[in-house]
């Protein structure tokens, strides 16, 4: 990450947070505030974060993945019916279920990019039709599915919505989390834990390990790969469904750790947020989770003016309509990916079929 | 220091490929610490037989054996545990990984004393950087390890290959087309490299259509033409027109038969030219100079002093700062790419694959892009596949385009083919001058042959040709007015007879023709 990408992110990270305290500070003390805006930026970021690591152990391998957003949202549904499944059918403790519902949502997440390999690898269909397919699936799948099971006449349910399991719980870090004021950003639920784990570990896998690259070479240059004795296609397929994975534990993250239902198209764009995030950190994952905790801050923004909405001063009107405050996020993508803020360098193969 | 010793013996290699017998009955053997050359044609079956000692290919008959016993490689991690090691003519390096990383790539932990085949083992950059660079010096050659292979020179990037074959323990080391793309200079390195790699008991398969190489470099030479091995000779016993028979199967000649030329009217006027490149940087710098109908105006000068530039102002694909450029009296300063063409201009262009052709259309369609959209080619604006069926037909004929069918797409058919597609199209038309840039690069015998064949033939039907190469003998077997540019300037042009080829290479070292006398 070269210095001008880092003070930018800084910078609109800053701009972010200086409203919220701008606006609030009659309310509560900055410090306050501050550490508010930080908890609920790295909790927000955290399925854009694991959309972009998804993304980047595809496209790292050559395979331009645009489906995070339906890989996402199968994950959140499939992963969330599972935890209700355990739940109410088989009366699993809430813990239980929903542990298993996150293991679901990130096998589901691995199906969907098996789907993906199978159509980009083998078939050797063109990657964006590959990725909206799988977009187009989820949001028709689960769709389909949440109408037909908790709605309506004849549905499992029988109109019934069950009880559902509820969110993970919060994990604390000792002694960091009982820092008076600050200490709450150490209090975070585990998908949020586990996404921070993931960036450092994907950098590990990445820049340091035989795995790491193998799969670097195969996205800049296959033949050369292969004709050192690498299995272009078998690293191509594992990357696509360990980006799978990563997507379905970020989609998880909707249904089993922010709020405890499903909605309809409730990744809401996550998806391509994330791949934003992964193109402005240039394909490395200290550099998209720097990223996707812009879009989070920009998210975190909007839900911290919600409690200061009646004390906003008459000259910054405009935020109170929270509607525009919500745009930030996705103009902020639509910037990163006009190119705007410096180019980025995909690797050299990305989203060519490897022929022999 | 080569003894005896056969280290590596193909026997009896048939390979078919459908509609083409790429090797028949091959026999070919390596002596230890030899340099062996392959020389043939493209197309003649030498990297056939390459890429199946390599692992690459299966042949369907024959056997390999290696010190003597027979082997089946089936894959290139075959022959690389055997100790075949091959540099492929197109490297394959990865351009954003470092020397290190692309050596160790495939062969992550082999450094180690118990390899580690687990996905998640540690690299070892330091360790192997180490063990790079101590390589690099045995073999007397200077690499820095820890450098980003994109950054380095082409010259630069191949020992990186070599050290790469070497590190796995290569004992027999295949060049493919190694000189190719490098500069005289770095050729003569690689040559140094391969006398100290044999010196230490490699022996070195040297593959190539360059007659001067072969002679230079090897121990021996075999020749092959169209899938059979015709004849074994070693440097000393033969010489380049000999070799150059064996080659194409017929007397060669080397030197092109012409007349004198009978120059004309002025076809292409130029007048004071200046053209920036894309860096915006001014690259031609106030050319003038005419060309007549019936010669050939040679402009010689090292790559990169304008040339390029130079090239795509006169046929309209670069715009230009000012001047003026007029062909046939009709003014085409500024004007666009077709104006050009329908004026009357013909351009071989220097890059064939960017430039000259679309790869991934058909030849036919390639052999149109100049007329396509008017009769008899397109009639109300839909194609005619009739007539561009035939023009195809007819034009392979002409030109000897080697190809099965006129629907091959270009990017299939070897630089030679490529090069007398384009060479189709551009001179079949009725033209009044011929832009030749570089139209031989890369070439073999038989090919260059023929361009140069064509080219004389449109001089001596009173088309004005301007031909442009670095290749000093190119220029001077050719011309019959040489210009010579130096950073963008013409400095002289002087009569192609009554100059040597010595005077010519100063004035494009930049020695003032001023202050040399001719």
């Amino acid at each position: 990450m070269d210095w001008r990408r880092f003070a930018i992110i800084a910078l609109v990270i800053a701009i972010m947070f200086g409203t919220v305290v701008l606006v609030g500070s009659t309310q509560n003390s900055p410090l306050l505030i501050i550490t508010s805006m930080l908890t609920t930026t790295i909790a927000v970021a955290t399925p854009l974060t694991l959309g972009a690591l998804s993304g980047i152990f595809c496209e790292k391998a050559g395979v331009v993945n645009i489906g995070i957003e339906g890989m996402m949202l199968g994950a959140a549904f499939f992963g969330w019916l599972a935890s209700i499944y355990m739940n109410t059918v088989y009366h699993q403790d809430p813990l239980v279920s929903m542990t298993f519902g996150v293991l679901i949502a990130i096998l589901s997440g691995g199906m969907f990019a098996l789907l993906h390999a199978v159509l980009s690898i083998t078939f050797k269909v063109d990657q964006i039709i590959g990725g909206t397919v799988i977009n187009i699936l989820a949001t028709g799948i689960t769709g389909f599915l949440n109408r037909q099971m908790f709605f309506g006449a004849g549905s499992v349910f029988k109109g019934q919505i069950p009880h559902s399991p509820g969110v993970l719980p919060s994990i604390s870090i000792p002694f960091l989390a009982d820092i008076p004021t600050f200490g709450s950003i150490f209090v975070q639920q585990p998908i949020t834990w586990a996404a921070l784990i993931l960036v450092v570990v994907s950098y590990w896998v990445l820049s340091h390990t035989r795995w790491g690259l193998r799969t670097r070479a195969v996205g800049e240059h296959p033949r050369a790969a292969d004709t050192v004795g690498i299995n272009v296609v078998f690293m191509r397929y594992a990357n696509v469904i360990i980006g799978g994975f990563l997507a379905g534990l970020g989609g998880a993250y909707f249904t089993l750790e922010s709020i405890s239902s499903f909605e309809p198209l409730m990744t809401n764009g996550r998806g391509f947020i994330a791949l934003a995030a992964m193109i402005f950190g240039n394909w490395t994952p200290f550099g998209a989770w720097a990223a996707a905790l812009v879009f989070g801050a920009a998210q975190a923004l909007q839900i911290n003016l919600q409690q200061y909405k009646d004390v906003i001063p008459p000259n910054l009107a405009v935020l109170q309509n929270s509607y525009i405050v919500g745009l930030a996020p996705y103009i902020l993508t639509m910037l990163i990916l006009t190119g705007v803020i410096g180019k980025t360098i995909p690797p050299a193969a990305d989203g060519k079929p490897y022929d022999k | 220091m080569a003894d005896n010793t056969i280290v590596l013996e193909a026997k009896d290699i048939t390979k078919h490929f459908p509609g083409v017998l790429a090797n028949d009955k091959v026999n070919f053997d390596l002596r230890r610490g030899e340099v062996h050359a392959l020389l043939g044609e493209n197309g003649a079956g030498k990297s056939t037989l390459m890429n199946i000692l390599y692992g690459l290919y299966r042949p369907d008959s024959g056997e390999i054996l290696v010190d003597g016993a027979p082997l089946t490689i089936t894959s290139p991690k075959d022959a690389i545990h055997k100790g075949i090691g091959m540099v492929h003519q197109h490297f394959m390096l990865i351009p954003v990984f470092s020397v290190t990383e692309n050596v160790m790539l495939g062969a992550e932990t082999d450094h180690r004393a118990h390899p580690n085949n687990g996905p998640l083992a540690h690299l070892d950059r330091k360790e192997v950087s180490k063990k790079v660079r101590d390589l690099s010096r045995q073999y007397g050659f200077d690499l820095d390890p820890e450098a980003i292979v994109g950054d380095l020179p082409v010259g630069v990037q191949q020992r990186v290959e070599i050290i790469k074959a070497l590190y796995r323990n290569a004992k027999i080391l295949i060049l493919d087309e190694p000189t190719a793309v490098l500069t005289p200079q770095e050729a003569d390195d690689l040559f140094k490299i391969v006398h100290e790699l044999t010196q230490q008991g490699v022996s070195v398969v040297f593959i190539t259509h360059k007659l001067k190489e072969v002679l230079a470099i090897a121990d021996r030479i075999t020749v092959m033409r169209a899938g059979k091995v015709v004849g074994i000779a070693k440097p000393k016993e033969t010489n380049e027109q000999q070799l150059a028979a064996m080659m194409v199967g017929r007397e060669v000649i080397l030197t092109v038969d012409k007349q004198p030329a009978k120059p004309k009217e002025s076809v292409l006027v130029v007048e004071n030219l200046r053209v920036r490149d894309q860096r915006d940087l001014e690259t031609v710098r106030g050319v003038s100079f005419n060309v007549h109908a019936g010669e050939i105006l040679g402009i010689a000068g090292v790559q990169g002093n304008g040339q390029t530039e130079l090239a795509e102002a006169l046929s309209g694909l670069r715009g230009i700062e000012s001047g003026k450029i007029s062909l046939a009296d009709k003014n085409l300063t500024n004007q666009t790419p077709r104006d050009f063409t329908e004026t009357g201009l013909a351009h071989i262009p220097e890059d064939r694959q960017k430039h000259g052709l679309v790869l991934g259309y058909t030849i036919a369609d390639n052999m149109i892009l100049c007329d396509y959209y008017r009769p008899p080619f397109s009639i109300a604006g839909v194609l005619q596949q009739n007539a561009v069926d035939t023009n195809a037909r007819k034009l392979i004929k002409e030109y000897d385009v080697r190809t099965p069918s006129p629907y091959v797409s270009a990017g299939k058919l070897s630089g030679g083919n490529q090069q007398k597609v384009i060479v189709a199209r551009e001179l079949s038309r009725a033209v009044k001058l011929v832009i030749a840039n570089q139209p031989t690069r890369g070439l073999d015998v038989g090919s260059i042959e023929y361009i140069h064949k064509e080219i004389v033939h449109m001089r001596d039907r009173d088309v004005a040709v301007l031909l442009i190469s670095a290749e000093l003998d190119e220029i001077m077997a050719l011309s019959d007015r040489i210009a010579v540019m130096y950073r963008g300037e013409i400095v002289t042009t002087v009569d192609a007879k009554s100059v040597s080829r010595e005077q010519l290479g100063l004035w494009m070292a930049g020695v003032s023709p001023t202050s040399v006398k001719v």
